[in-house]
């Protein structure tokens, strides 16, 4: 069905729901590049002034993405929880914004409508919220999650070691880590990327990690970024695999591109749970995501990237998730084109995550070929800060020589723990200062006790 | 070992950058600095345009024809902007493949500029290399390289459809990161033909000096080939099981 809104003597129409939230989305490149953008500014508000005016039980009505099909229209739909969607069934996407801005939506009612929220609901009413909204609203959302620590608890924020090499060397891949510990980094994960996809060396990578953590007793978890499959592969093999790992994309065609199905998470999910290796906990999935992929894989079905992108979410959450990260500027400027786009795109990820009940965090990250640079990465990792988010990346000097893109480094999560008194999960915390890394308020040490550890990284690189 | 001697073996191991002191919570000016040039020198990169003739001279010299192609995209703002465009051949290339008579091969060789022509000068010539004596040793019938100017991956699927290539193999720069900004990556995708996806591909990157060398990347290449054609796909299904040990970066190699 169409939809109009007049503005003084001009009727703007759109065709059906994707094109209203099509129009309705903030500028970005993707959306152009797709043909799915508004013709012009006033357009682009008078789709956000129809959209606004939407029920928002319409997206439980109107598939986006065919039911018939479309695997994850499938699971949005039949995983829907009525009851906790109730208290907001009676609202419009424009009164739902009001909802969520008021006292009303504490941090437990927000929890507990969680299941109830769609992605379509969430891009909707994200469409028409400023970042002070998205900031503001995320906040106040609470997901906690546990393997070996805790992760999510006010007042915290982890990070992803992320140690990766551009040969997979284990040395260098160490020497990576050990400093990434000596700088308070690795509660979120402590996450390689490998270059390749050799099974014997994943598993050896796997082992290096599972030595490093079980050596040292670090209350944390490891993870080798490889795919799905690959990872049932080794648990088959009997490696030891803590959190197993998948970029996910918001349509069936999309993951499909990714060489995915939900089966094939479900089995990834299975295999891990298998070997009970979380002491706290059970979530063990870890998921990347990012606006612009289903589209990259020609997958998008007329539908705009931030919608899609909330759709993953929907994929993520169907397998109760450790981590979730939007990798926000990886993908490149005929996605996201620059410092605006990447910041907006950020915060409208970490937001719509959150409210679907999503342990969200953030690649706070930018290539070489987009309009952006390390001012853009600062802004955006700040306004994330005071959002809430559950995890950013520790890069070494923002540099991933591996992946070729800068993210957030050693030295920027320093800063925002500074800026905002943020600590990290309370039982790495806790080991960060019975080794001496850190002092008693959680900043580090002055003359770090790295004695221990190097000599337990010495045995370890020999 | 000593202390110091162990920290400063295992930061040998790594380009990443590590031990580059703290003022406060930031980095010291100098450092601050150094960041700043490198990410000049890779935006840079990502502008310089491909020397095809010496590209040309190069794969001449291993006794290779070559043919020269571009995407449709007329420009690198166009090609940033429009990876529609630089996933399909403008028209005069795809007269000359047609043209060519070359068909069928078994392997169709794209050097493709992608993000990074310096990527393409260092790497390209070497890696085609060293990959040949193999190559012809199995008597694969390779044709002539294609060289091809804002060029995305799935450029090859055209080329490597219109050559009728039992599997295109696509030599491109790499997106340049701050320490490579000449990054070469190698995509092999079996029966290419356009709309193929990206999880129907196999990929060897990080081809630079700190990363792969040309030797282990053709070695890489020459396994995920031969696997290829016993198994008749590449992609994800096809994982890499050659036993190959991880390399040892050794920098100033390459």
């Amino acid at each position: 069905m169409a939809y109009r809104h007049i503005i003084g003597r001009q009727t703007h129409v759109f065709e059906d729901l994707r094109e209203l939230m099509a129009k309705a989305t903030p500028a970005r490149s993707g959306d152009r590049l797709a043909g799915l953008a508004a013709g012009s500014a006033e357009e682009a508000v008078a789709a956000r002034m129809a959209l606004a005016e939407l029920p928002l039980s319409t997206f439980l009505a109107e598939a986006l993405v065919p039911y018939e099909a479309d695997e994850v229209t499938r699971l949005i739909l039949d995983s829907h929880d009525r009851a906790a969607f109730a208290p907001v069934a009676s609202l419009t996407v424009g009164d739902f914004r009001d909802w969520l801005l008021s006292d009303e939506a504490t941090t437990s009612a927000l929890a507990r409508l969680a299941p109830g929220i769609t992605p379509e609901m969430a891009a909707a009413v994200c469409k028409i919220m400023r970042l002070q909204d998205l900031i503001a609203v995320a906040r106040k959302c609470r997901v906690v999650t546990r393997f070996r620590n805790t992760i999510g608890l006010p007042g915290t924020m982890a990070v992803r070691l992320q140690p990766n090499h551009p040969s997979d060397d284990p040395r260098g891949i160490l020497a990576s880590m050990c400093e990434g510990l000596a700088f308070g980094c690795g509660d979120a994960v402590i996450g390689i990327n490998p270059v390749s996809d050799n099974l014997a060396v994943l598993g050896d990578l796997l082992k290096l990690l599972d030595e490093l953590i079980t050596r040292l007793e670090i209350p944390t978890q490891g993870c080798v970024l490889t795919h799905v499959t690959s990872s049932i592969e080794l648990i088959g093999r009997g490696a030891p695999v803590d959190l197993v790992f998948q970029s996910v994309a918001g349509t069936e065609a999309a993951n499909r591109s990714f060489g995915i199905d939900l089966a094939v998470l479900r089995e990834g999910h299975e295999a891990g749970r298998s070997l009970k290796r979380g002491t706290l906990g059970a979530n063990l999935m870890y998921f990347e995501t990012g606006q612009g992929s289903a589209l990259s894989a020609e997958a998008h079905h007329g539908v705009d990237q931030q919608t899609l992108e909330a759709r993953a979410y929907a994929v993520c959450r169907a397998f109760d998730p450790l981590l979730v990260n939007t990798v926000v500027g990886f993908i490149g400027p005929e996605y996201l084109y620059d410092g605006k786009q990447i910041t907006r795109a950020g915060l409208e990820d970490h937001f719509c995550g959150k409210l679907m009940g999503l342990p969200m965090g953030c690649d706070v990250c930018y290539t070489n070929h987009a309009e952006a640079d390390q001012d853009d990465m600062d802004a955006l990792l700040t306004l994330l800060g005071a959002a809430g988010v559950t995890y950013v990346m520790g890069v070494p000097g923002a540099d991933d020589v591996m992946l070729n893109y800068q993210s957030t480094s050693f030295h920027d999560q320093l800063y925002i723990r500074d800026l905002l008194g943020l600590k990290r999960a309370p039982e790495f915390e806790a080991w960060l200062a019975a080794h001496g890394l850190t002092e008693a308020d959680g900043r580090l040490a002055a003359k770090p006790g790295e004695g221990r550890l190097l000599a337990s990284l010495a045995e370890l690189a020999a | 070992m000593s202390e110091p001697d162990l920290w400063r073996r295992l930061a040998q191991s790594t380009p990443a950058r590590l031990r580059l002191g703290r003022s406060g919570a930031g980095l010291p000016t100098r450092e601050t600095l150094r960041f700043s040039l490198a990410h000049a020198q890779a935006r840079d990169a990502v502008h310089a345009s491909l020397d095809a003739d010496g590209l040309e001279r190069g794969l001449a010299a291993l006794g290779l024809a070559t043919v020269r192609v571009s995407s449709r995209a007329a420009g690198r703002d166009s090609y940033l902007l429009r990876p529609d465009l630089g996933r399909t051949l403008a028209d005069a290339g795809r007269e000359r493949l047609t043209g060519s008579g070359a068909g069928p091969v078994d392997l169709a060789l794209i050097v493709a500029d992608g993000l990074s022509a310096r990527a393409v000068t260092a790497h390209a010539a070497k890696v085609v290399a060293a990959l040949l004596p193999p190559v012809r040793q199995a008597g694969w019938r390779i044709g002539p390289v294609a060289i091809a100017e804002q060029a995305r991956v799935a450029l090859g699927d055209e080329i490597g459809a219109l050559l009728q290539a039992r599997l295109a193999l696509v030599l491109i720069g790499e997106r340049p990161g701050l320490s490579s900004p000449d990054s070469l990556g190698l995509y092999l995708t079996y029966a290419p033909r356009p709309g193929r996806s990206d999880g129907e591909r196999n990929c060897i990157s990080n081809i630079h000096a700190a990363g792969l060398s040309h030797d282990q990347a053709a070695a890489g290449a020459l396994w995920l080939i031969r696997a290829a054609f016993a198994r008749q796909m590449t992609g994800v299904a096809l994982k890499d099981e050659s036993g190959a040990t991880p390399a040892i970066a050794e920098p100033g190699r390459g």
